[in-house]
């Protein structure tokens, strides 16, 4: 299913022995993990394993307490989160975060942030330049919104779009900033089958169409091996299993972290 | 008792009771007596008559909405109305009664009966729910003791002091001759006047209810302009003044009240007026709808134009005293779309916005004065000084915005108000005292000299206010419509998000605050240009308070709100002197009315209504 394998060559992110605390609690236990340019790239583990929390450190909401987080060859760690978006990383959210009393396409605007360069004074004088990007990032951002499939609904408020809109919009404002690498968080989560299966689709188009390295923290197996070309496993904050989806499948540790030692020993017998 | 049970008569009893309340309560604070001080029509009514009027006429109108949603129909909506009137009376009554020569045994009598029948109805409710019968006594007994002894306590202090006053200050003779329509003297006649009218303003209430559409929004449109300027009869002959004739005037006033033909034929106009939009409106504003888009426009250019002509007119249409208040407005207006720009835009709920006002004003005093605090005794001028108390504010929010950028929400709110009572104290210390002169504050502050000429007018420093006024507003809606009012409304509704789009919340953060203690900082300048003196006084959390209430009361978010909220809350005490010692009262609870009945605004942006109406919860002031 995988045609090939890119690792190795052209790592866009990397972190060596990244760990994160909270009041003794080890979320994140030394991790090392690669993330192969332009790859599919998906992280899984039980609930609790500490998904979430690593999107949070790569981010820069946390501040890792040990080890290094490397994206594009430069040290992230340490930044704050506006830095680190200005850098190239963008995310969504596990329970949809977007801000719900602007439109949609002001949303998108707002996504664009890293790359504008008005200034208030710009703004109150009127000056051509401010206006001339004003109008260029709404330019941007219709094309954005008719590329996640949401033309003529940008003056909707936002939490008036539906559900499935309500992720489509949250990715568009993500791919706004132009980012090399997105972080989707459980982005089928919530969705009927063609739902699901509209979104994978969609996401294999930007990787191929727009060239992003893509990293999803999913539930559901089935998008996970469809789409993924590179699987982290993750429990209790460690890394227990790395590789292609078809290794994975058949990973005793893996199954025994999903469904426990037992099932994991019949799984071997078969 | 099934029939006390029912639906219908507990809304008509609470109701009916709340009335009451209400009577009783304004009357006990004072405000009965108070507002008779000023007549809406000329020896007819007084707005202290009109208050007592308007509760059970009001509850009447609403129970009787009530009732007909419990399917009830008009004969007990009638009665309903006469009940609740009755109702709105009886309180007070009582307390009339309480405070006679004649009936003060029934107060004696009233205080030594209340343990006996508030044990025995507790006995009675133990003794029907199955208690022994020995227990029953004892509680009987403990009850009769314990609440006789508060009561017998009442007893001995009315006794001593033989009067009411002593405990409800405001229960005194001129509260008695309001609520006995002047019959002080024939205690039963001014009871039952009382009474009648009470019932009959109810009865009015729900006959207005039952009226067709079109008549009753008439005649609550004339009776509403009607009082209205009755109860601002004085503001309504210095408009007039300026316009019209001596003889005129006399014709329609009597001194500041309007004169009963006056108030008769304004009522009447009015009616007729509200009559015919109440027919026509709906036709009238469809067909503006339905008019072409360029046509549109040009109804809009001639609508703008009228209200610059009318803006710029202004003082003189309204003549010296009201251009005052004119300017007081103007400077709170000036404050609270300064103030709009870190709640409304950015969402941070800045309690300290008198720092601002502060430092603006006393820049202006210690630069300008020709006292001895002045600096430099008259050689900077007013327009010199404003761009310099400007950026005194804008680097003094800036100051205090350093150390609360990582607050949010009521962490955020709390922290200012602490910095604004900083600033109040600092202004009265004896630290800063030989710079700007403590409690004796800065005087001889020179108006502006604009072209040669003194603005030593309320006429011509109003168009100093319009000017900065119309400049904020200018500021505001260019910076909201841009990408930095994008940035300030990401903070607003999620900052982590705003941050993980590549927002330096930090800085916007700092805009917001900066800008927005600039035009404080003009405000205060203006103020101090205005009065001539500064004093730690005008440096209250009231005038933070002041500014956060009308922009609340306006609508959040809302620039014409805010003109609106400046109007009512600091225009109307100002122009109804009577108010003034229940400012604060009369505040409070228009808070509360609007957060239950209106907690948009009166003038609200779209946003927020939406968020009302949708019910997600408003972040503007909500901590994470």
């Amino acid at each position: 299913m995988v045609e090939k394998d890119k690792s190795g060559q052209n790592r866009i992110l990397e972190a060596k022995g990244m760990t994160k605390r909270f009041e003794g609690l080890v979320a994140v236990d030394s991790l090392d993990f690669y993330i192969p340019a332009g790859a599919i790239a998906s992280i899984i583990g039980p609930n609790g394993a500490g998904k979430t929390t690593f999107f949070n450190c790569i981010t820069g909401f946390y501040e890792i307490d040990e080890g290094e987080v490397l994206f594009d060859g430069a040290q992230i760690n340490g930044r704050s989160p506006d830095q680190i978006a200005r850098a190239g990383i963008s995310r969504t959210y596990q329970n949809i975060r977007l801000f719900n009393n602007m439109s949609a396409i002001e949303n998108i605007m707002v996504g664009q942030e890293p790359h504008l360069r008005s200034s208030w004074i710009g703004a109150i004088l009127g000056l051509p330049s401010t206006r001339q990007e004003d109008a260029l990032t709404e330019d941007r951002a219709r094309e954005l919104l008719h590329f996640v499939g949401l033309e003529g609904k940008g003056d909707m408020l936002s939490m008036n779009l539906s559900y499935g809109d309500q992720r489509r919009l949250e990715i568009g404002r993500a791919l706004a900033s132009q980012p090399k690498l997105i972080l989707l968080d459980e982005p089928t989560a919530g969705m009927n089958p063609r739902e699901t299966i509209e979104t994978t689709d969609f996401i294999r188009r930007l990787r191929d169409e727009i060239g992003i390295t893509i990293v999803l923290i999913e539930h559901d197996m089935r998008v996970v091996m469809d789409i993924s070309e590179h699987i982290t496993v993750l429990d209790y904050g460690r890394k227990i299993a790395e590789g292609l989806p078809a290794d994975i499948q058949t990973n005793s540790d893996v199954i025994e972290a999903y469904l426990g030692r037992g099932a994991a020993a019949a799984t071997m017998e078969n | 008792m099934n029939l006390l049970r029912s639906q219908t008569s507990k809304s008509i009893l609470v109701l009916g009771a709340l009335s009451g309340a209400f009577i009783l309560f304004t009357g006990a604070v004072g405000m009965i007596a108070a507002f008779h001080e000023r007549e809406v029509v000329d020896r007819f009514i007084s707005l202290g008559q009109l208050l007592l009027l308007i509760a059970p006429f009001v509850t009447g109108y609403y129970a009787a909405g009530k009732l007909r949603a419990l399917g009830e129909d008009a004969p007990v909506l009638l009665g309903g109305g006469m009940a609740i009137g009755l109702m709105t009376a009886i309180p007070s009554v009582i307390l009339l009664l309480f405070n006679s020569d004649e009936f003060r045994f029934l107060l004696d009598l009233t205080l030594r009966l209340i343990p006996f029948v508030a044990a025995s109805i507790v006995a009675w409710r133990m003794y029907r729910a199955g208690n022994e019968t020995q227990a029953v006594i004892g509680i009987w007994l403990l009850v009769a003791v314990l609440v006789g002894i508060v009561s017998f306590s009442f007893a001995l202090i009315f006794e001593i002091k033989g009067d009411l006053r002593s405990v409800l200050v405001n229960i005194n003779r001129d509260w008695v001759e309001v609520v006995t329509f002047d019959n002080r003297k024939d205690l039963a006649r001014g009871i039952g006047t009382f009474a009648l009218i009470s019932v009959a303003a109810g009865f009015a209430g729900s006959i207005l209810f039952l009226m067709p559409a079109v008549p009753r929004r008439a005649l609550i449109y004339g009776l509403g302009v009607t009082v209205l300027i009755g109860a601002f009869g004085e503001t309504a002959r210095l408009i007039l003044q300026e316009n019209v004739d001596r003889d005129t005037l006399r014709e329609i006033f009597r001194r500041d009240t309007l004169r009963q033909n006056a108030a008769l034929a304004l009522f009447i106009i009015s009616t007729v007026a509200g009559c015919l939009w109440a027919m026509f409106g709906r036709q009238a504003r469809e067909s503006f709808s339905n008019i072409n888009v360029s046509q549109r426009r040009s109804l809009n250019i001639i609508g703008l134009a009228v209200f610059v002509v009318f803006m710029l007119a202004l003082p003189w249409l309204i003549g010296r005293t009201l251009s005052d208040v004119a300017v007081t407005i103007g400077i709170f207006v000036l404050m609270g779309l300064g103030l709009n720009i870190a709640i409304g835009l950015a969402g941070l709920l800045d309690l300290g916005y008198l720092t601002n006002y502060a430092v603006g004003a006393y820049i202006l005093a210690v630069l300008t004065s020709i006292g001895p605090l002045g600096l430099f005794k008259g050689t900077f001028s007013f327009w010199m000084v404003i761009p310099l108390a400007l950026l005194a504010a804008m680097f003094a929010g800036f100051l205090f915005a350093v150390p609360v950028l990582r607050m949010r929400g009521d962490y955020l709110a709390i922290a200012t108000l602490g910095f604004g009572e900083i600033i109040g104290k600092l202004a009265i210390s004896d630290w800063l005292k030989p710079i700007i002169g403590g409690a004796q504050g800065v005087q001889a502050i020179p108006k502006p000299i604009f072209l040669g000429a003194e603005l030593k007018n309320p006429e011509q420093l109003y168009y100093i206010v319009l000017v900065a006024s119309l400049v904020c507003l200018f500021v505001s809606i260019r910076l909201n419509n841009s990408r930095t009012g994008r940035q300030w409304m990401a903070i607003r509704e999620d900052e982590d998000v705003a941050t993980a789009m590549g927002i330096d919340t930090a800085r916007a953060k700092l805009l917001a605050f900066t800008l927005s203690a600039a035009t404080g900082g003009v405000a205060g300048a203006i103020f101090a240009a205005k009065v001539g003196t500064v004093f730690p006084n005008s440096f209250t959390v009231f005038v933070s308070i002041n500014v956060l209430s009308l922009i609340i009361v306006g609508g959040i978010a809302s620039n014409p709100g805010i003109v609106v909220g400046a109007i009512v809350l600091i225009g109307m005490p100002e122009l109804l002197r009577e108010f003034s010692d229940f400012r604060f009262l009369l505040y409070g609870a228009l808070l509360i009315l609007m957060m239950i009945k209106r907690p948009q605004g009166l003038i609200p942006s779209k946003i927020v209504t939406h968020e009302v109406r949708t019910g997600v919860k408003p972040k503007l002031v909500g901590a994470e």
